[in-house]
């Protein structure tokens, strides 16, 4: 953003103020993320910059706490690692096919009570997870699913469909109903008409909304806390406790693979975001 | 001329009108067929059970369904002067009845809350109540203890007789039901909840400030920048929003720990001395710059999407009127702005008003806020009806947030991402 020639010199100092502090923020913003990277190769046990870290020294870096990780006797990251994937893969599953049928719902104009529906469909999604927490965990408990993947399971497809929710419906906002009345009016039954013209136009919007479910259980730990046994453990569970008991280099590693893991679905979100205003901007 | 005869009718005969109804109709039922699958299960799973949060927290059955016959027999009586004979006699029946099944101290526990003394005396009464005589059973439990011969603890036993309690909510607001049914605050020095819901609120609301203040200049320089530029930019705002909370949160702690990094930084430029090194977490300050960090992307996001509507035409009209760049921000751009600062401050207000995760981690004792709260009583205390109770009070608070959020912004122009 180039300041034009007749800013006068007050102003630009305030533009270079404005810089600085936008770059700060930026910075406050990044950089955390980017303490852990180099910390978990870490030779020592230390969650500090050792002497050789700071010389670049080879030796002090090594692979330990990632062998560690995959490898240790003790260590439950395999057992975790396996119940997040099958736990938030199913809750997946059932948000993007539960929270799409009723995107289609919610957006046909005929809808009645669609704001009263709508905001107790996204309410999981504002009310403090705590509160989630203990209400999931006593229904629950009363139906004998505690301590069960399908308690988890259940209990995150609730956390996630408002997000497939607000997504699909984004997507539909911006669709050009006349296409599906013209693929009726050429002798299309609607299910066909689903399948062959809407879906694939709002895939983009499924998709993205997948993307938030997966995230929301694959990251949830409050839910989780109340319905987990030992069996259960999820990545979340296993860091909440190794940050309470002791901050081991361990954790770093595993933190690693989250962020390399998180930056993909950033990568494979911001593409669909775009194609998906690229689809509808054709539509308009 | 009837309007009947120039009704426009299809053509099977049934009037135009009636038949676009019934369409109409029709597609109400398919468009809600389409959402009820989802609606039932959230209705199922979700609100059903905050409504069993609900009757869990008022609920105070137990006494009643233990002193059934003395309940009834104590309806007529008006509470001044000791209940007569009958009720005496009722207790009795029901109070042999807790005897043959085991369930007498419970009686003593729950009464006890009540009014302090009853624990001592039941034992007694319990002692004592075997060798009674038939009759005159008013006497007799009179003469156990002089306990029992005090009106104050028929009294007692009568506030309990209703099925349904407001004490949960009572105690979440550190005050109590004395003796005579006032309600009174609990002494000083035993005041923890007040306490708990006022630094909630005070974190929640400068953790939404600071968020507003270092959101408005990064959202405005997203939205004016060139595209190339600002999609770069932009990845800063959206690796932390999608990266777990949980990591985010390790790399506060190692940042803000004693030998960490910003220490080091202070000690190099000199602000601390090596063996004086701040303390920033397991206190309100690592609560503090951990909620911010983490709950900024919830305030850029929303400001950058109204910021990015504002035609940059309308600040370049301003200042060609005659505004400086201040005058011409302040009066045109800024009040454009207006929708995305409150979607952004109500979201983020809403998040940290009930968070729990990052607070228990860094906040320490001073730092930790109504949710580690109400996580410790259904853990550690397994009170889960003041858990309830606690948990419905801070509902509703959300709750107004969430119909204000509604109203001024609506909630299907939620943006994410």
């Amino acid at each position: 953003m180039a300041l034009p020639k007749y800013t006068e010199p007050h102003y630009r100092i305030w533009h270079y103020i404005y810089l600085t502090i936008c770059a700060a923020v930026f910075f406050f913003l990044i950089a955390p993320l980017f303490v852990i990277f180099p910390l978990s190769f870490n030779a020592e046990e230390f969650l500090v910059f050792s002497d050789g870290m700071k010389r670049l020294d080879p030796d002090a870096f090594s692979l330990r706490w990632y062998q560690d990780m995959i490898y240790g006797t003790k260590n439950p990251w395999g057992l975790a690692a396996k119940n997040s994937f099958i736990i938030a893969i199913f809750a997946t599953i059932g948000s993007v096919l539960l929270g799409t049928v009723a995107a289609l719902g919610l957006s046909s104009r005929h809808m009645p009570y669609k704001g009263l529906v709508m905001a107790v469909l996204i309410s999981p999604m504002i009310v403090p997870l705590i509160i989630s927490g203990v209400a999931i965990f006593f229904f629950m408990a009363k139906v004998g699913l505690a301590a069960t993947h399908t308690g988890i399971v259940l209990a995150h497809i609730i956390l996630g469909t408002p997000f497939v929710v607000i997504t699909v419906t984004a997507t539909l906002s911006g669709f050009d109903h006349s296409v599906t009345r013209a693929a009726a009016s050429l002798g299309s039954n609607p299910v066909n008409t689903f399948m062959k013209i809407t879906l694939p136009l709002i895939l983009p919007g499924v998709i993205s909304g997948g993307l938030f479910a997966f995230v929301t259980s694959f990251d949830e730990v409050v839910v989780v806390l109340f319905l987990a046994g030992l069996e259960n453990t999820t990545i979340p569970v296993q860091m909440w406790t190794g940050l309470r008991e002791q901050l081991s280099p361990t954790i770093l590693a595993v933190a690693t693979c989250l962020i390399i893991l998180s930056t993909l679905i950033l990568v494979t979100a911001e593409l669909l975001r775009r194609r998906s205003e690229r689809l509808r901007g054709i539509n308009r | 001329m009837s309007s009947e005869n120039k009704q426009i009718l299809t053509t099977d005969g049934t009037p135009l009108e009636v038949s676009l109804k019934k369409a109409e109709k029709k597609n109400k039922i398919k468009a809600f067929l389409l959402v009820a699958p989802l609606l039932l299960f959230i209705i199922i799973t979700y609100v059903f059970p905050i409504g069993d949060m609900l009757m869990r927290s008022v609920d105070d059955k137990m006494v009643t369904e233990m002193l059934p016959k003395t309940y009834k027999s104590m309806e007529k009586w008006d509470g001044k002067e000791l209940p007569p004979e009958e009720v005496f006699e009722a207790f009795y029946i029901d109070f042999q009845k807790l005897i043959e099944e085991e369930r007498e101290g419970k009686l003593s526990t729950q009464l006890n809350y009540t009014k302090n003394g009853f624990k001592s005396i039941i034992k007694k009464l319990r002692r004592k109540s075997k060798s009674f005589e038939e009759g005159n059973y008013k006497e007799q439990i009179m003469a156990v203890h002089r306990r029992w011969a005090d009106v104050e603890y028929w009294r007692a036993i009568k506030r309990r007789a209703p099925a349904y309690t407001y004490q949960k909510y009572l105690k979440g607001m550190d005050m109590y039901e004395n003796e005579k049914g006032e309600i009174v605050n609990v002494s000083e020095d035993r005041r923890v909840h007040r306490i708990l819901w006022l630094r909630t609120l005070e974190i929640a609301f400068f953790v939404t400030v600071f968020c507003f203040l270092m959101a408005y200049p990064i959202a405005h320089l997203l939205a004016t920048l060139p595209m190339k530029y600002s999609n770069l930019l932009m990845i800063c705002v959206l690796l932390p929003f999608w990266t777990s909370l949980l990591v985010r949160t390790a790399s506060w702690m190692i940042l803000l720990q004693q030998q960490g990094i910003v220490n080091d930084f202070f000690v190099t430029i000199g602000l601390v001395t090596d063996d004086n090194r701040v303390e920033m977490m397991y206190n309100k300050t690592g609560s503090y710059v951990a909620m911010t960090q983490i709950l900024l992307p919830f305030m850029v996001l929303p400001l950058y999407s109204v910021m990015k509507t504002i035609s940059p035409s309308l600040m370049r009209a301003g200042k060609s009127l005659g505004g400086t760049p201040f005058v011409a921000f302040w009066k045109v751009y800024f009040p454009l702005t207006i929708p995305g600062i409150g979607a952004g401050c109500l979201l983020v207000f809403i998040l940290a008003i009930g968070y729990y995760i990052t607070p228990a981690l860094v906040g320490g004792a001073s730092g930790t806020l109504i949710s580690n709260q109400i996580a410790f009583h259904m853990k550690s205390t397994l009170d889960w009806s003041f858990a309830s109770a606690m948990g419905l009070m801070l509902l509703s608070g959300v709750l107004v947030i969430y119909w204000l959020y509604n109203k001024l912004v609506g909630i299907d122009n939620i943006k994410l991402g």
